[in-house]
């Protein structure tokens, strides 16, 4: 009879909550998660909507990516851009649009922006504000577009433009001096790649590209590294090494394919 | 005191033309006193996938056994061999289900896909996936680390050069971190074989 | 009305305001260089915001930590070298200034000045110098250095690019030995190298990067753009 290894089935697991509550208790603190100190964006324009970000994510001061994704993939028709705990946004965005998946297999229709949101308002006000994700959600569904804010505690603003995350005072002060009603689609992305660049470059939570997403009836343009305005120069020189420069003590191969040592002779005559 | 900085560590991956590497010192320790001078951090998953463990040491043991179970268990279930990438993102929901209870663990995984395309990436304790093009580190000289490999990586490194380049990144950074060192190991992971190295550090 | 209880006012008379520092020194010049930016928290506070001084024709001071604590020390040493001047009717030499800066940080031993200072120039024999100071003066003197917020990334790469470190083969710089073999040239490469690429990592660093080269004909000061995200 074979012994039965059961995996855990999903959700969170607290097994470890108490052990480290007691090395916290000794003076140990725990550690910080990577955060997304962030500029995100979204606004409407005629045909739709445009969810801009940029796309540093960083350790306390230390840049950790230079070029990661915070425009996350919701469902066909439906984007939405993360800021704050950078697993969080991850893995909260990734499970809404897993349940959008199925709700759109059960009802045989295109998902709506509202599901979305509701999923996302209800996961996050479950959990208190513990799961520290700050998002901007925009989709063009049958009843046209829609954008929204949700904050970590789960509640949602529904605005024509809007900006999250650490740099979102730069965002939105370009925001406010450049947002009309009815934009062009190519004079709504230039304002919200110039919003993210205020962000990138006014503050210190966010840097390198710009991704932007513009998303209309039937049609979505992700346009990842949209703009790329922090290239960085070549350098003076290569640190290249020569052979031999690192000191070796002991060294072993693993071979993963079988090696033969020449050809066998041959000894036909 | 940081949990973190409990055991210390210094874990680093680089991508190269068609070979990946993967580094760790070998010290363990309790706070400011050294324990173990050689204390493994990398452990072999697949063939051609291999996992740091930079953090607290418990945990290294934890998930060390865990996650063996899991990719071994992967292979009877599926009949193959699983993916660094697919690999990465079981270790990531592995973390990230423990999101309100975590382990102190920085996971660098490193490896060869079944093209034998580069795959490296680094996460937080809670499981957010970095992934890079370069370079990832990880363990108490993460900052050490990054300087050096920001100077010293350049694209398409040949396996030779490239193991010079992690260790001379990986020597000079523990060098500068009370926390780690005490000797370190580097493998280097090409299509057909994995050669593995210990490096002469200093031991202060 | 609800009762009033004395409250505790607080005040916290440091800040961070971010910046690193990096000095080489060599047979017959020195390399002193700093980034430009001043921030706080999230926040620049202007892009240009000089941390490094030349306090005479052989000497370059740089600070890092809370610039205001910074700027003071430079307005005190240069007084103090004003008075040294008149004093004995010479400048003040490298090394007596490194020993001045010393005393200057002890005297302030239970209020520090929260500044990190490197302290750069050539020597009576025309060597390139640099001393290096915790906040509250202990001093030693050596062949290359880094301080300020993206410390932690530079001095390794120094340690490996000016003293040899971990190379076999290579003539190695024992971090006591007052100078390395490196050319101008490659010091000034190093230099640059080691600020993108701490530019790239450190969110503290960036804007303009500025490099002063001391040699015996005096002091040379360059500036050079760094990324600005």
């Amino acid at each position: 009879m074979a012994a039965r290894i059961d995996l855990p089935a999903g959700g969170f697991s607290f097994d470890l909550a108490k052990r480290n509550a007691a090395l916290e208790a000794q003076g140990a603190t725990a550690p910080k998660a990577t955060k997304t100190g962030t500029t995100i964006v979204g606004l409407v324009f005629k045909d739709g909507i445009v969810l801009g970000a940029d796309t540093r994510a960083t350790e306390g001061p230390i840049v950790a990516d230079k070029n990661c994704e915070k425009i996350h993939y919701i469902a066909p028709n439906i984007y939405c851009c993360g800021a704050g705990t950078a697993a969080d946004t991850e893995f909260t965005t990734h499970m809404i649009s897993s349940k959008m998946d199925l709700h759109r297999l059960t009802t045989g229709r295109d998902s709506r922006v509202v599901t979305a949101m509701t999923l996302l308002k209800q996961y996050l006000f479950r959990y208190q504000g513990h799961i520290s994700a700050a998002l901007v959600l925009g989709g063009f569904d049958v009843t046209g577009p829609h954008l929204y804010t949700i904050y970590p505690h789960g509640s949602t603003d529904k605005l024509p433009y809007v900006t999250m995350g650490s740099g979102s005072l730069a965002a939105m002060s370009v925001f406010e001096a450049g947002w009309s009603r009815d934009m062009e689609r190519q004079a709504a992305i230039d304002l919200v790649k110039d919003a993210i660049e205020a962000g990138i470059f006014n503050d210190l939570g966010s840097g390198s590209n710009v991704d932007v997403c513009v998303i209309e009836k039937n049609h979505v343009d992700y346009l990842r590294n949209y703009a790329r305005p922090n290239e960085r120069a070549q350098k003076e020189q290569q640190y290249r090494f020569a052979p031999g420069t690192t000191a070796v003590l002991k060294a072993s191969v693993r071979n993963l394919v079988d090696v033969v040592e020449g050809d066998a002779m041959d000894i036909t005559s | 005191m940081s949990i973190m900085e409990y055991n210390g560590a210094a874990v680093v991956a680089m991508v190269g033309k068609n070979c990946v590497a993967i580094g760790a010192d070998k010290r363990l320790g309790q706070q400011s006193l050294t324990v173990s001078t050689d204390f493994p951090k990398i452990f072999t998953m697949t063939d051609k996938t291999m996992i740091g463990l930079a953090g607290l040491a418990t945990d290294v043991l934890t998930l060390r056994d865990q996650f063996r179970l899991k990719t071994k268990l992967y292979q009877l279930e599926e009949n193959r061999v699983i993916e660094p990438q697919t690999f990465a993102n079981m270790v990531s929901s592995t973390l990230y289900s423990k999101r309100f209870g975590p382990y102190f663990i920085e996971p660098v995984v490193a490896g060869l896909d079944k093209h034998d395309k580069p795959f490296i990436c680094s996460m937080d304790t809670i499981g957010c996936i970095n992934f890079a093009k370069d370079f990832v580190v990880a363990g108490t000289a993460g900052g050490n680390l990054y300087g050096m490999c920001e100077s010293l990586w350049e694209p398409d490194l040949e396996p030779e050069d490239l193991f010079e380049t992690v260790s001379q990144a990986l020597l000079n950074a523990v060098d500068r971190n009370c926390l780690s060192g005490w000797g370190a190991v580097v493998h280097i992971i090409t299509p057909d074989k994995v050669v593995t190295r210990s490096l002469k550090a200093r031991m202060d | 009305m609800a009762t009033s209880s004395a409250k505790e006012a607080s005040f916290s008379p440091y800040e961070d305001n971010g910046g690193t520092n990096l000095a080489i020194a060599g047979q017959d010049y020195c390399v002193i260089a700093s980034d430009t930016r001043q921030s706080r928290g999230y926040n620049i506070n202007t892009r240009f915001a000089p941390k490094t001084f030349k306090l005479s024709d052989k000497t370059v001071l740089s600070t890092a930590g809370c610039q205001p604590d910074g700027n003071m020390v430079v307005t005190r040493i240069k007084q103090h070298m004003e008075s040294y001047k008149h004093a004995h009717n010479k400048e003040m030499s490298t090394p007596a200034v490194g020993q001045l800066l010393s005393t200057m940080l002890y005297m302030k031993r239970f209020f520090p000045y929260y500044s990190f200072n490197i302290l750069g120039g050539l020597d009576k024999e025309g060597k390139g110098c640099i001393y290096s100071y915790d906040a509250i003066g202990s001093a030693e003197r050596v062949p290359c250095l880094a301080s300020g917020s993206a410390a932690a990334l530079v001095q390794p790469f120094l340690d490996n690019q000016v003293r040899n470190c971990n190379q076999v083969g290579k003539p190695r710089i024992m971090a006591a030995s007052p100078v390395s073999h490196l050319s101008l040239d490659q010091a000034i490469k190093i230099t640059k190298d080691a600020f993108t690429s701490a530019t790239e990592r450190d969110i503290y660093t960036g804007d303009n990067l500025q490099i002063f080269i001391v040699t015996r004909d005096g002091v040379e000061e360059q500036v050079h753009p760094l990324k600005r995200d």
